[in-house]
């Protein structure tokens, strides 16, 4: 059976849930082998074996590390030469996409980023499904040339175990002087919320500008629901929120299996980033709001009232 | 700096956007723009210029006819020049393609210190082209930026993710894209308007860059749209209005649904 090579996503060997959807997806098309790009292999290697990752080509240079998206191209472009693989899968972060990118004119492969699905082609290849224009399209496209390139999007393939051996593989990588061009000079980690992921979170509260600055019932809510915590653009702009909290066309998207709108009007840009999550609910003043136009269930009122209340209620049914 | 921007004229997000029979973005039936991400790019481009030592920004397209209203926008907000590569063999042309043309064009400008797009296109949004560009011209790529300064030949942005801020250097010249964090973009003033009516605005073939037709539009896709469906509207669920129970029922729902 061909190779399905998989680039993992991970904070120094703790693998992201992504990889394991990749890795649940790429079984659906050949045998998977997992790309471990970094430190923390030993911590990596059970999660890779639990999903199925029959091989896992490993790379510690910090050549590739320092370096942002091109080395790491690099090093799946010599895969790709190496192992034929019948599909290439990534995460549909910006790195996974832009990685895909140079990997697809390295490798003259055909390229399709944040599918919601990925299938077998009926002759070969690759299918795929996407969601565009703010989720009001389903997009099926097939991938026949080179090895097919596909960033999936977080949250859209339901994880299965499945035993794999995960046998290491160490690489060794010739990087060209361009790969390593553009350089890393300074990173700062961001503080952690003891929140769940964004991309990641089963369900996602976003507070907008209807909080006047007050993210407190929507973080009490959250925390209630064990969400993440997001913000409309309005809210980022005004500095009540962090950027990288951001849902929506210049934020990110997200898929979660309940989204929560809290003071948010629900403009076209802001429901790019949300609209394909499963459950949506929405609690704004105006009842004219668009967003209502895409809610399960809505309360027009007061977010101040509505959120503590509701808050209330959810802690005492987990009792 | 002789500085590229790229822009791409995008059908208006707020319409109703669909596809062509041929499942390509309709890009007739509905009013374009100049993507209102590019113009972060744009302005970019001109306050380095303006807090610099001058230089040219010139502005590219890829696109048809009506484009021009892109190289239009971008001139009245203080682009020197244009250049509209308009061909009809490139019609349907995927990211590949695109990517294809955008380079040959840039490498017909000459010497150039730094090609500028924007994050994303809002009709495609796959924020694929400047990786790809920075691939072909064999550049270096700093994208996602949130800040952009350049100092001594040498380009430094910041690049926001979700679990740290970056900091990344790259020598000129360089492929950098820019967030809508970056700047706020101007609005062409009248003196703006006027000026930019009498800017050079150039149109090249894919003759003029060497691309072969058989290398771009649909035909050479590396990908095949096989169906487009519209999706069902989203139902619309219950609306309460508060009147001292609200919350309440939203944790009734939120039962009901099992995430409580
Ligand atoms: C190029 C571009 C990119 C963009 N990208 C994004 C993006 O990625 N994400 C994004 O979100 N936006 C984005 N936007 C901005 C978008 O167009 C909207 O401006 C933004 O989403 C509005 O945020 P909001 O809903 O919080 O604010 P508003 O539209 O002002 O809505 C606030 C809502 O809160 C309600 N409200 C007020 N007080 C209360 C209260 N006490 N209780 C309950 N409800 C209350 C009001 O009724 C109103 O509906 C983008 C815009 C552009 C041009
Ligand atoms: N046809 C085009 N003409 C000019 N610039 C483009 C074109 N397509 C994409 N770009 C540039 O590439 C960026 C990212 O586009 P995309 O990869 O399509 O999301 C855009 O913001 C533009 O700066």
């Amino acid at each position: 059976m061909a190779e399905v090579l998989v680039l993992v996503d991970h904070v120094d060997g703790t693998v992201r849930k992504t990889t394991a959807e990749l890795l649940t997806a790429a079984a659906r098309l050949g045998e998977p082998s997992a790309v471990f790009v970094g430190t923390g292999f030993e911590t990596a290697k059970d999660a890779l074996a639990q999903y199925g990752a029959a091989k896992v080509y490993r790379v510690e240079d910090p050549a590739v590390t320092d370096h942002l998206v091109a080395p790491t191209a690099e090093v799946l472009a010599q895969l790709v030469g190496q192992a034929s693989p019948a599909a290439v899968l990534l995460p549909s972060s910006a790195e996974g996409k832009e990685i895909a990118a140079r990997l697809a004119i390295k490798t003259e492969s055909g390229l399709v980023t944040d599918a919601t699905d990925v299938q077998p082609g009926e002759g070969g290849g690759v299918k795929t499904v996407q969601s565009v224009f703010a989720g009001s399209y389903t997009v099926t496209t097939s991938v026949t040339k080179g090895s097919p390139i596909v960033t999936v999007k977080p949250n859209s393939i339901p994880v299965q175990e499945a035993a794999g051996a995960a046998a290491d593989e160490s690489v060794t990588v010739a990087l060209s002087d361009l790969a390593t061009a553009a350089k890393i000079v300074d990173r700062k980690e961001k503080a952690a919320s003891g929140r769940p992921q964004l991309t990641e979170a089963a369900i996602v509260v976003s507070g907008g500008r209807g909080t006047g600055g007050d993210f407190g019932p929507v973080e009490q809510f959250a925390d209630s629901l064990g969400a993440a915590v997001g913000a409309s653009r309005a809210a980022v702009d005004a500095g009540w929120y962090p950027h990288s909290s951001q849902v929506g066309q210049t934020g990110v998207q997200v898929s979660p299996q309940l989204y929560v709108a809290a003071g948010i009007s629900g403009a076209i840009q802001h429901r790019a980033g949300m609209q394909t999550s499963k459950t949506i609910v929405a609690v704004n003043k105006d009842p004219e709001a668009p967003i209502f136009e895409l809610v399960d269930f809505g309360v027009v009122g007061d977010l101040f009232q509505v959120l503590p209340q509701a808050t209330t209620e959810v802690q005492a049914r987990k009792g | 700096m002789n500085i590229v921007v790229c822009v791409k004229y995008v059908p208006d997000a707020q319409s109703d956007r669909s596809f062509k029979a041929d499942n390509t973005t309709d890009r007739e039936a509905v009013d374009g723009l100049l993507s209102e991400l590019d113009e972060y790019a744009v302005e970019a481009a001109l306050a380095l210029n303006e807090a610099g030592d001058g230089g040219e920004v010139t502005v590219l397209t890829m696109g048809p006819e009506d484009a021009a209203d892109a190289i239009k926008k971008g001139l009245q907000m203080g682009a020197d020049k244009g250049v509209h590569v308009l061909d009809d063999a490139i019609a349907g042309s995927d990211a590949v393609a695109s990517s294809l043309v955008l380079a040959e064009a840039i490498k017909k400008l000459g010497e150039i210190d730094l090609v500028i797009t924007g994050l994303a296109s809002t009709d495609a949004a796959m924020s694929v082209v400047p990786a790809m560009l920075a691939e072909r011209l064999g550049l270096p790529q700093v994208t996602f930026a949130s800040e952009l300064t350049v100092e001594g030949g040498t380009a430094r942005i910041r690049r926001d993710g979700d679990t740290a801020s970056e900091t990344i250097e790259a020598s000129l010249p360089a492929v950098v894209s820019v967030t809508d964090q970056i700047n706020e973009p101007r609005y062409p003033s009248f003196k703006g308007i006027m000026a930019a009516k009498k800017k050079p605005v150039e149109t090249w073939g894919l003759g003029d860059l060497g691309v072969d037709a058989s290398q771009v539009g649909l035909d050479a896709a590396w990908t095949k749209v096989e169906s487009v469906e519209q999706r069902p509207p989203r139902s619309k669920g219950e609306v309460v209005t508060d009147e001292g129970e609200g919350g309440k029922a939203l944790a009734e729902f939120l039962a009901s649904r099992k995430f409580v």
